[in-house]
């Protein structure tokens, strides 16, 4: 895409997050798409694309009564959002539609109306991975991990230590589910859920949407928001299974997706002022800091524990408290694009000062796919 | 450990020789006839050079514990955490798998310890490929 060609023009969250027991997922759906329309001033009428994920585009469509001439259900696990923005820039570039909707809703804490994800016997997956006792992300995204630390030195007090910084951030954030403080003591004394993983490194259970509303730049006069221009997209995947990932110690999606969100945006590390980085288990920043090159691999523990992605530092990362703090409902990604929405508006509860340019990188299932987001608030 | 009935892999046409090879105590990968790559898990085509001309090959059954988790977070029908580990075969591949006959501890688990296959009949028609630690530490 031209860089800066497409904008965000609406965002917003479901009214409520965290425990909503008086919500199906598609209502969470509907919820958040209602709070980004009134955000921007439109309506379902004046919507000609949808993109959801968990949700069929048709259930959309029909519950909230848009008539899309473009849908996409792209549906790669919680950086979905991040690829259906890619896809809607291309799409309006093309002249496909001209307002997209983009929706996420879950209910993951309290499972109202959700699709069951079961497991498949017959898939690769379900052949030659769960029948060892995988019971779910925490015993299978976590599983590179030792050998990242083997490869590299990284410590369990490192790794802790990711928690306890985006905690801080958590701190700053009325909306964040958990706000008090932590340690790195209090982290290696929480219970052990996957070993070397207690539970304060692993995302919290929530429930909870998101929508956006994106239109080509041309059209930013038409609404009252302070548009976030976006300057560059990548996607990519990798595996479904996370024992045949290439590479323990860094993803090839991460590697492939953040490359091509760089490239296409004109953006180098060094323009970067705030960055997202999905992180579903204290590792994901990890391996983010270094798949999107801001620091060389093996560094990211060094990084983080040198406060350089905490509140003052030179790089402020997951200021939303992110998926261990703020909330997590599953396919997380939708958050981690609104928190960079808010810093481009200058909106952000923990707001980094003067920032210009944001970074939104996403993953999907473990390790499985990936997309990144390059968005400013200065056309490019 | 005992093994959920719901989770039993479901063998389709293009992996049904890797499981019926387990059961008769073979771990069995395939190799490219035109590339020699060897590849795992099953397919009938090279996932290198995307050749279909491939083989079976029988592995070694020799390896190295590559990396693992010890899950704490257990289902009802498990009495104790275990560790859910890949290893990596002397012939390249990686599998996910459970290393047994070993304390499961972090201590007792150490990465790139040599292991070898064992084959565990869960059921009459399902044999899951185990691995324990090679006495002596040969590898």
């Amino acid at each position: 895409m031209k860089p800066g060609s497409v904008a965000i023009v609406g965002a917003a969250e479901t009214t409520q997050l965290g425990k909503i027991p008086d919500a199906s997922q598609i209502q969470l759906h509907a919820d958040a798409a209602l709070n980004a329309m009134a955000d921007c001033g439109i309506g379902p009428k004046d919507i000609d694309g949808l993109a959801c994920a968990a949700e069929w585009p048709t259930e959309l469509a029909h519950y909230l009564g848009i008539t899309p001439t473009w849908v996409d259900g792209t549906m790669v696990g919680g950086c979905s959002f991040m690829i259906h923005l890619r896809h809607a820039a291309a799409a309006i570039n093309e002249g496909l539609c001209k307002t997209v909707l983009i929706t996420h809703g879950e209910s993951g804490r309290s499972w109202i109306g959700s699709k069951a994800l079961g497991n498949n016997p017959a898939s690769l997956a379900g052949q030659f991975e769960i029948p060892f006792g995988c019971l779910g992300p925490p015993t299978m995204f976590t599983i590179p991990v030792l050998r990242y630390m083997k490869a590299y030195g990284l410590t369990h007090e490192q790794l802790a230590n990711v928690a306890v910084v985006q905690r801080e951030w958590a701190g700053m954030n009325p909306r964040a589910s958990q706000r008090e403080p932590i340690t790195v003591e209090d982290v290696l004394s929480s219970k052990m859920i996957a070993y070397p993983f207690h539970i304060l490194e692993c995302c919290l259970v929530t429930d909870g949407g998101g929508a956006l509303i994106v239109t080509s730049a041309d059209r930013i006069g038409d609404f009252p928001t302070k548009p976030v221009y976006v300057l560059g997209t990548g996607e990519s995947v990798e595996t479904p299974m996370i024992s045949q990932m290439q590479d323990f110690t860094s993803s090839r999606a991460f590697r492939v997706a953040g490359a091509k969100a760089f490239e296409e945006s004109g953006v180098s590390r060094d323009d970067v002022d705030h960055l997202m980085i999905y992180d579903a288990f204290a590792h994901l920043p990890i391996y983010g800091l270094e798949d999107l090159g801001f620091v060389e691999p093996g560094e990211a523990g060094d990084f983080i524990w040198e406060r350089n992605t905490a509140p003052g530092g030179r790089l402020p990362v997951n200021t939303n408290g992110g998926g261990l703090s703020y909330m997590h409902s599953g396919m997380y990604g939708m958050y981690a694009l609104q928190e960079s929405v808010r810093q481009m508006r200058g909106t952000a509860p923990a707001q980094v000062l003067d920032a210009k340019v944001s970074v939104c990188h996403g993953v999907g299932g473990m390790f499985g796919a990936s997309g990144t987001i390059v968005m400013s608030n200065e056309a490019a | 450990m005992t093994v959920n009935p719901k989770t039993l892999p479901r063998p389709t046409p293009e992996t049904l020789h890797f499981w019926e090879g387990t059961k008769a105590g073979k771990l069995l990968l395939q190799q490219c006839s035109v590339c020699s790559h060897i590849y795992f898990p099953p397919r009938p085509f090279c996932p290198e050079c995307a050749s279909r001309d491939v083989g079976i090959v029988e592995a070694s059954g020799r390896g190295v514990l590559y990396s693992y988790v010890i899950n704490h977070r257990l289902p009802k029908w498990i009495d104790a955490p275990y560790s859910i580990a890949v290893v990596q075969l002397d012939e390249g591949p990686r599998m996910m798998t459970n290393i047994v006959d070993v304390e499961q501890t972090p201590e007792a688990l150490v990465l790139d310890m040599p292991v070898e296959v064992v084959f565990d009949a869960v059921t009459e028609d399902i044999t899951l490929p185990k691995f324990r630690p090679v006495s002596g530490g040969e590898s």
